[in-house]
């Protein structure tokens, strides 16, 4: 049997060839071109996936390390064709201009959540050993740090998440 | 990207075993192993994938703390044994990259990530003793501004880009390896070496030898400790000083410090001759100034980078004074 890989649900046989990322298997091999490539070396978040729900940079990943793993990119993230809550908050901030940086800021907006939820300190969390860190203007800003966005829709993009996610329950 | 034969290690032996052929190389999270492979400035003929090995954190009866070489950067901040009893490390790791990478990269890779010097980096626009030994260097008289003033030579002069093990060298963490000759463990701080003439070898390790774990010893004093980074931008960039810092003060002596450097150093740089001097002497931000001054000292500006030796003599005394209280 093939060595496979989950995207979004469904499970794939991943590429012969090893050289192939994460990246170039979503959008050349099965054409899912929501994760974008901004800067191929990890700088810009615009690529980003979630792989069994943690935050991941796809361009840096070689697909072959991710067998057997899930993956969701955000193709995946709506729910029997209704927007994920964090969808429809983007658009109603106008948390996006061109939209190139929207498919990485929402996977990572996801998977920053998860990390608030598990108590994974940041390097603004005043007390790393303390359990509930709620997401402050300067926690979300840092924790969103890895994602660029060069139409400079921080407003909106920040209003998005904090409307989601702002009182993220420990 | 140069081909090369992808091989999963189901455990130690067998990691050891693949990473024994010749070109053959590691792979932890590929965060940087695979942007340079990319850049050609790698060109393994095998990758040995680490990752699934040696994922656990153990705490000991002895209260030291036995963590896997492939733990995510991630999963190692957020322990809570880290964040309760080696905060500084906490800090140090969640200061580097961003949530994305720490979320892939591993204790391993962090440990053996290359420099971000830029001419090491660019295969045809730039010399470099790193990536082409006795070819020259051009930062030396280049643009070196993000360059070391410790521990630099007439090859070399670029920084080990790691927070963690800035962390982890003031933390006297060891590492545990393991070669095809057998295991063996040794400070953190022996591992990384000096450039001198041959600073291609960043590390000891023997060809297709294999970190499996970091240990820290139980230290109390590291319960009260921190970790400040200075950089160009307030988030998602290499330091251009950092200080890692623990201290047991009682009746306003020092009776015991830890103290390391990032930025400055082409190593994770322990401050050894600062932390003698600081021991026994009030906790002061006169002696905290006299310590940093004397641990720089020693320090070599280039062109562009002398900046960092003031700036990181007022780092170490700003984190020294907020751990102790005294005001800044």
């Amino acid at each position: 049997m093939p060595a496979t890989i989950s995207i979004n649900g469904a499970a794939r046989a991943l590429p012969d060839d090893p050289r192939v990322s994460l990246l170039d298997f979503l959008r050349d091999h099965l054409h899912l071109s929501g994760a974008k490539k901004g800067c191929n070396q990890g700088a810009c978040g615009a690529c980003t996936v979630l792989a069994d729900g943690e935050r991941i940079l796809s361009c840096m990943a070689l697909a072959v390390q991710y067998e057997g793993r899930a993956i969701t990119s955000i193709e995946g993230v709506a729910t029997d064709g209704a927007l994920h809550p964090l969808q429809q908050a983007f658009i109603d901030h106008d948390g996006f201009q061109c939209g190139y940086c929207t498919p990485g800021q929402i996977c990572s907006a996801i998977g920053m959540a998860a990390e608030l939820r598990r108590g994974v300190p940041s390097y603004v969390t005043g007390d790393v050993a303390q359990d509930v860190i709620a997401l402050s203007h300067d926690e979300l800003r840092e924790r969103m740090s890895g994602n660029l966005c060069r139409c400079g829709a921080y407003n909106g993009i920040v209003a998005a998440i904090t409307e989601e996610y702002g009182e993220v329950a420990p | 990207m140069t081909p090369f034969t992808f091989a999963r290690a189901s455990d130690v032996p067998e990691a050891v075993r693949l990473g024994a052929q010749p070109q053959a190389k590691f792979l932890g999270g590929g965060t940087n192993l695979v942007d340079l492979m990319r850049e050609a400035v790698e060109q393994p003929a095998t990758l040995v994938d680490v990752t699934g090995l040696s994922t656990a954190i153990e705490e000991r009866a002895d209260g030291s703390l036995l963590v896997g070489a492939g733990v995510k950067n991630t999963a190692l901040a957020a322990h809570p044994a880290v964040r309760e009893r080696y905060p500084l490390l906490s800090r140090a790791i969640v200061a580097g990259a961003s949530a994305q990478i720490r979320n892939m990269a591993t204790v391993g890779g962090n440990i053996l990530q290359r420099t971000r010097c830029a001419y090491f980096y660019d295969l045809d626009g730039a010399r470099c003793n790193k990536r082409t030994p006795g070819q020259g260097c051009d930062a030396i008289d280049g643009f070196n501004r993000m360059h070391a003033v410790l521990g630099g030579s007439t090859s070399c002069v670029a920084t080990h880009p790691s927070d963690m093990c800035v962390a982890l060298v003031a933390l006297d963490a060891s590492v545990h390896l393991q070669g095809s000759d057998g295991a063996r463990s040794m400070p953190l701080t022996d591992l990384h070496r000096l450039p001198e003439d041959h600073p291609e070898r960043d590390t000891v390790l023997a060809p297709g030898e294999l970190i499996t774990a970091i240990e820290l010893p139980p230290l109390p004093l590291a319960a009260h400790s921190s970790y400040r980074k200075v950089r160009d931008r307030s988030s998602y960039a290499f330091a251009l000083v950092s200080v890692a810092a623990a201290i047991d003060v009682r009746d306003g002596v020092v009776q015991d410090v830890r103290l390391a450097l990032g930025g400055v150093g082409t190593r994770p740089w322990r401050a050894w001759q600062a932390e003698a001097e600081l021991r026994g002497q009030p906790a002061t931000e006169a002696a905290f100034r006299t310590a940093a001054a004397l641990e720089m000292a020693q320090a070599q500006p280039l062109r562009e980078n002398g900046f960092k030796i003031a700036l990181v003599q007022r780092a170490i005394v700003a984190v020294l004074a907020q751990l102790t209280g005294e005001t800044s």
